[in-house]
């Protein structure tokens, strides 16, 4: 079992923030657009780095989406900044038809996403968009887990032809990736192998399952921990490789068990290897007030959480053999 | 001048043709407002827009063009064919499966001449500044057009869209809209009354001009006049007065013709009214 230390913690939009600077001093045509969340969104560096590429629109995500989807005619790159809930549910139909329907090279790129939002409340943490996104022709949907990979992934979209949907958040979490990885789109990512049970994890729950796995490697599991960062388009094949060596599953998202990575993987195995699953998701409710760390305990989002449905997805395995 | 408003005014008379044609043959869509506006996409498109018909996306170096209120597909589509992005005859596959000519404009079905899916009101106005962001950014000095209905400035974003413009000087954007008065629960006074769309819009900062929308003269010296204005620091609105469903005098004077087709008879009645003067599809 790979052994994953940190030295620090970062959040992952500020992983986003480094990563639009780097794709735009990479290429003239990335520009960026704010509704009035510039320093939320990390994306001050950018502004002050290139203040005739970046548009500050005020508090008007409808008219921001239009804009970029405009910008795109005539060969711009927009990287769009607000918080996901403002980037997603506000303005579907906005994406849906001069985004997605359209063709258009826009980056969604969201903020502040799920519970980790913390003590705003419920009004903010949307645990619904990544369902929204991933149901719209076209559209990719990523979700990193760390800052390395946050930025490597942002890097990676300016170069994809193609709208897309970056999901990442708000707290400082450990930084374990590569910090000089190359993010490939839709390539899921290995992070330990194990024999026993497959756990699928995206987001922020992906340091949730290596703790997890460590301590189930104590009382004997052997975990695969796989990150699916990308979750449109989903990485098949490393799915059904996994479950054919474990026999069930484990997703992990901080988002609605409805409609999230967890029933994106359900569909792959019901089509073509049926096993055993169980969500670690929110079980669809909304969030409410708290610490971070408060809310992923009592919404079960944590590396118990994890362990729990480990123990009850091998149970169920064991009493189907 | 005297000439080419005679040419436009016959090209009109035989967009309008294909118009009514159109709906009749798939029995839906929308003739009022395609009506209404055609003598103002005719000139558009014959006479004011820098334009190739050899469509690419990009369309750098030539003016644009944004339906914003996408329902009025018909004479899009007449207009785009007219000028030489398709074939006329593949106006017959109006609305019918497997068709590039969508009920509302799409990008997706690859037709030459449409940049955006439009039908879902309100979103062309946003657009259309974008686009023309896009052309000062890369020193492009043509012009960004857009057209909106009257009932679709109901819609939230297009206030959105009033204040950033004028807020930013994108003074490369003339936008349209056309003031028929209908919409399909009545009239706009009725449904919700739009107020003074020239003092509105002037409070939020755009260079305001007036236009009789089915006077091809009058058409033709305003869309002028607008391209003059341009490049002046404010963004430009047009407020349009048309007659939906102008040029078949059974389909004036009301909203009942926003979505309905005629019938054999009644499109035999408003084709009578209508010269066929380049030739029908």
């Amino acid at each position: 079992m790979k052994k994953y230390t940190f030295t620090e913690k970062k959040d992952t939009r500020s992983g986003f923030g480094a990563g639009l600077l780097e794709a735009g001093k990479k290429n003239k045509e990335v520009v960026a657009l704010c509704a009035d969340l510039t320093g939320s969104l990390k994306m001050d560096a950018f502004q002050k780095e290139f203040p005739e590429r970046f548009f500050q629109v005020g508090i008007a995500e409808a008219n921001m989406i239009g804009i970029a989807a405009g910008m795109t005619i005539g060969g711009k790159i927009p990287f769009t900044g607000t918080f996901a809930n403002f980037s997603t549910g506000r303005v579907y139909d906005q994406i849906r038809q001069s985004v997605a329907y359209s063709d258009k090279n826009v980056k969604i790129c969201a903020s502040h996403a799920g519970l980790t939002l913390g003590e705003d409340g419920a009004t903010h943490q949307i645990l619904e968009d990544i369902g929204m996104m991933k149901m719209l022709p076209g559209m990719t949907v990523i979700n990193p887990c760390d800052y390395n990979q946050t930025k490597a992934a942002t890097i990676a979209i300016a170069e994809h032809e193609g709208p897309v949907y970056l999901r990442f958040g708000r707290p400082t979490v450990p930084v374990f990736t590569d910090p000089d990885q190359k993010f490939e789109i839709g390539k899921a990512w290995m992070v330990n192998e194990g024999k026993d049970v497959s756990i699928f994890a995206t987001g922020h729950l992906v340091w949730k399952a290596i703790e997890a796995g460590e301590k189930l490697a104590e009382m004997g599991i052997d975990a695969e921990i796989i990150n699916i960062h990308t979750i449109k388009p989903l990485d098949v094949q490393a799915i059904l490789t996994s479950v054919a060596k474990t026999g069930c599953v484990v997703s992990a998202e901080e988002h609605n068990r409805l409609g999230g990575l967890g029933d994106s993987i359900a569909q792959v195995l019901a089509q073509h290897s049926p096993a055993p699953q169980e969500y670690v998701a929110v079980n669809d409710s909304f969030g409410e007030s708290g610490t971070p760390d408060q809310l992923m305990e009592k919404y079960g989002l944590n590396s118990e959480a994890i362990i729990k449905a480990v123990q009850k997805v091998i149970a169920r395995k064991q009493a189907r053999d | 001048m005297a000439t080419d408003i005679q040419q436009l005014t016959q090209t009109a008379s035989q967009v309008r043709r294909d118009i009514l044609r159109m709906v009749h043959a798939c029995q839906s869509g929308h003739p009022g407002g395609s009506l209404g506006c055609t003598d103002f996409l005719v000139a558009l498109y014959f006479e004011i827009l820098n334009h190739d018909p050899k469509f690419n996306m990009d369309g750098k170096g030539e003016d644009l063009f944004f339906l914003s209120n996408g329902h009025i597909s018909p004479v899009f589509y007449s207009v785009l064919a007219r000028s030489g992005y398709f074939e006329v005859k593949e106006l017959a596959t109006f609305r019918k499966l497997n068709s590039r000519l969508q009920g509302h404009p799409t990008t997706h079905e690859h037709l030459p001449g449409v940049r955006m899916a439009s039908g879902s009101l309100g979103q062309g106005l946003s657009v259309a500044i974008g686009a023309a962001l896009t052309k000062k950014l890369n020193g492009d000095t043509s012009l960004v057009f857009s057209l909106h209905g009257d009932g679709e400035i109901q819609e939230g974003q297009i206030w959105e869209a009033a204040m950033y413009a004028p807020h930013n000087k994108v003074d490369n954007l003339i936008a349209t809209i056309d003031v028929n008065g209908q919409q399909i629960d009545g009239s706009t006074e009725q449904v919700l009354s739009l107020g003074s769309l020239r003092a509105k819009w002037e409070a939020f900062g755009w260079e305001v001009l007036e236009m009789s929308g089915n006077d091809m003269t009058d058409v033709v010296r305003v869309l002028h006049l607008a391209k003059a204005k341009a490049f002046k620091g404010k963004p430009i609105l047009i407020l349009m007065q048309t007659e939906m469903g102008n040029g078949v005098d059974f389909m004036m004077h009301s909203h009942k013709w926003h979505g309905i087709a005629p019938n054999d008879e009644q499109l035999a009645n408003a084709l009578a009214q209508l010269e066929e003067t380049i030739g029908d599809y």
